[in-house]
């Protein structure tokens, strides 16, 4: 508690820092175009009304703080959920493919985990692989994957997924490696006199000893495959989702939709990041492991 | 039985051969010919067929006969590797006309080169060249699988070139379209990565310092910059686009977002890596701050900011190249996978993602060398 609350002063102190800094900059980059739309009209406003248009205009260059808020509060809470200029629904449609992909990935993360712990020949030929797929813009072949699964009659929720997957099995296969090998000498050898058989060894000690990995590992994967979910709706010209709502905003200049659009995406990354988060605690205490 | 040395692999070879052997015909041609044996038809594997069983038998046999493993893993590279470029060879002009057996045998030669790798893997050589060697090899083999089946499956089975092309034709692409090449990397990474990243890290780090500087900014950034590396900092690309244009500009504000964070982070964290002793010594000497972090503290962090420079490698590919999806000039990594999807031109969009490959890998490289250089000093890079 004491160092959360030595963190909430300066935190909050610096987020309201940004926010100042941003109605600043509002201010400064939409001047030009109200200097130009004062000019048309012919008026000379004062300064205070001058600061108080930038702030107001429907299509800014940089929207204000509370154009954002409004815009995302409207489109939380006062649409109909089902309604698709609803932030809720385009969330869920690429939360939908997000926690499939994830699932996906992670299951297959593991699977190949478990393979290269196990099989030797794996290990030597298929890791160095996957550490040098970490340095691809694998992002690149998302629009690919959308397109050409579409011109086989694949569409909606599985291309996207599968973008996502993609993305978030490298993070999982590499924790939980790492993780499957973490016991000790000591304690294999434990198992060893023991006479433990290998999947006895396997359950008892490696997958345990993996848990704490597998959640650490399944942040970091949650949060690429919401990223792989948002790329994913870019092609095509997408219909729903926040990535769709992006492209949407991009092509109609609707500055205002694109900041609501990221805010949501921000909330649903964070959300994510919370929930695997407690879920590991819980499973961390449910097996009985003892604050350090 | 002494001089037998059974291996599951090269046992399932070997039915698998003899399977083929029993279905016949290879290919529809072949089954055309076989029909009607009075026509002459043309078909794939005219003279081949039986030297190709015969290798991938002979060598599965050979190989399970005990001797020394490098002869052993020599004899099955050999033998799948003959096999499987005949195999690629003999269907030319005969794409999508594969039967059963094309499979098994393919099948069969992959399980030779399978058994040529765990074969690879067990060996423990002592000379320090030969096990670099190794470790370069078995991979190499692995990759080279995957080409081969995936060339093999796709003009065996005459899979749509839409839907996956061999990389045969990726290759073939690749070469045709150099300039073209060229001035996407041009344009994504030598304008708008290479100025991002550089940007994008110098002000991660001097960000760093300063917070290091200010401790209240360090207890408020910290975390702050821990969610922010959770969040889909991509979305701010139309953003860029709107406000700085097409051109390389918008991409490079892009890549300077997305690798501000994690190197302030890692930064951060690198600073308080160094021992209290060693602090305390610099303080016995009666150093300064700046002196104590350019001789002790920046050191120290080395390996963090390297790490952040890794990984800010890929991020920066990734923003620029995602952020042309936006909209660019009509050049551009980004671009042109976009456009040439839309224009159904697959190949173009594999070769173009080879290329990206390559460029982060290199990228990557470069980073991973230029790390070795400098810190000399750590465990993991003396510990070989």
């Amino acid at each position: 508690m004491d160092t959360f609350r030595s963190k909430l002063v300066p935190v909050t102190s610096i987020l309201a820092g940004v926010v100042v800094l941003w109605y600043v900059f509002a201010v400064i980059l939409n001047t030009p175009f109200q200097r130009d739309l004062d000019t048309r009209a012919n008026t000379t406003p004062g300064t205070v009304e001058f600061i108080g248009k930038t702030l107001s205009q429907p299509k800014p260059t940089m929207p204000a703080p509370h154009q954002v808020a409004v815009n995302f509060f409207e489109n939380t809470f006062l649409r109909p959920i089902n309604s698709n200029r609803s932030l809720v629904y385009n969330a869920w449609v690429t939360l939908s493919s997000t926690l499939l992909g994830f699932a996906f990935g992670t299951a297959l993360g593991i699977v190949i985990a478990v393979g290269i712990v196990h099989v030797a020949t794996l290990d030597r030929s298929l890791m160095p692989w996957i550490i040098a797929s970490q340095t691809i813009p694998i992002l690149a072949v998302a629009p690919m994957i959308i397109v050409v699964l579409a011109a086989i009659g694949v569409t909606g929720l599985i291309p996207k997924a599968m973008i996502s997957t993609y993305l978030s099995f490298f993070p999982v296969t590499v924790g939980m490696v790492k993780g499957l090998r973490s016991p000790e000498l000591m304690h294999l050898d434990l198992m060893h006199t023991y006479n433990a058989s290998r999947s006895q060894t396997f359950w008892k000690l490696r997958v345990p000893a993996s848990v704490p990995f597998l959640f650490t590992s399944m942040k970091v994967a949650v949060a690429a495959s919401l990223v792989g979910a948002i790329v994913g709706e870019l092609p095509t010209g997408a219909v729903a989702g926040i990535g769709a709502k992006l492209l949407a905003g991009a092509y109609y200049s609707q500055s205002i939709d694109i900041w609501s659009a990221l805010v949501a995406g921000s909330i649903v990354a964070a959300l994510l990041v919370m929930v695997v988060g407690i879920a590991g605690r819980l499973v961390d205490r449910a097996m009985g492991g003892r604050p350090a | 039985m002494n001089w037998l040395k059974p291996s599951w692999q090269a046992v399932l070879a070997i039915v698998l051969c003899l399977i083929a052997v029993a279905l016949g015909a290879m290919s529809k041609p072949e089954a055309a010919a076989l029909a009607d044996p009075t026509a002459s038809i043309n078909y794939p594997y005219l003279g081949t067929k039986g030297l190709m069983l015969g290798l991938a038998v002979v060598a599965a046999l050979i190989s399970m006969v005990r001797m020394p493993s490098v002869a052993e893993a020599v004899v099955l590279f050999i033998g799948a590797h003959l096999v499987a470029w005949l195999l690629i060879s003999g269907i030319t002009g005969f794409e999508g006309s594969a039967l059963a057996p094309y499979f098994l045998l393919l099948t069969a030669a992959w399980l030779l080169g399978w058994r040529c790798v765990a074969v690879l893997s067990g060996l423990r050589p002592i000379a320090g060249w030969l096990r670099t060697a190794l470790r370069l090899v078995i991979p190499a083999i692995f990759g080279a699988w995957i080409l081969i089946i995936w060339e093999a499956v796709t003009r065996g089975a005459g899979i749509p070139f839409i839907l996956l092309p061999p990389p045969s034709a990726i290759g073939v692409r690749i070469a045709s379209s150099l300039p073209v090449l060229g001035a996407d990397v041009r344009q994504t990474i030598f304008k708008a990565v290479l100025f991002g990243y550089v940007v994008g890290s110098g002000a991660g780090f001097i960000t760093a310092i300063l917070a290091d500087r200010v401790p209240f900014l360090r207890r408020g950034l910290l975390p702050i910059g821990n969610m922010v590396s959770a969040l889909p900092i991509i979305g701010v690309a139309p953003i860029m686009v709107m406000w700085f244009g097409f051109d390389w500009q918008s991409k490079a504000a892009v890549v300077i977002i997305m690798t501000f964070f994690p190197m302030l982070v890692n930064t951060v964290a690198g600073l308080a890596a160094s021992g209290h002793m060693e602090r305390d010594l610099m303080r016995t000497y009666a150093s300064g701050y700046w002196p104590t972090l350019i001789k002790l503290r920046l050191p120290a962090a080395a390996p963090f900011i390297f790490n952040a420079l890794k990984i800010n490698s890929t991020l920066a590919l990734i923003g620029a190249i995602v952020a042309e999806f936006f909209g660019t000039p009509v050049v551009g990594m980004g671009f042109r996978i976009s456009t040439e999807v839309g224009r159904m031109n697959i190949d173009m969009v594999w070769a173009e993602i080879a290329v990206a490959a390559l460029a982060g890998s290199v990228f990557y490289g470069v980073v991973a060398l230029v790390e070795r250089a400098v810190t000399f000093w750590h465990p993991s890079v003396r510990g070989g």
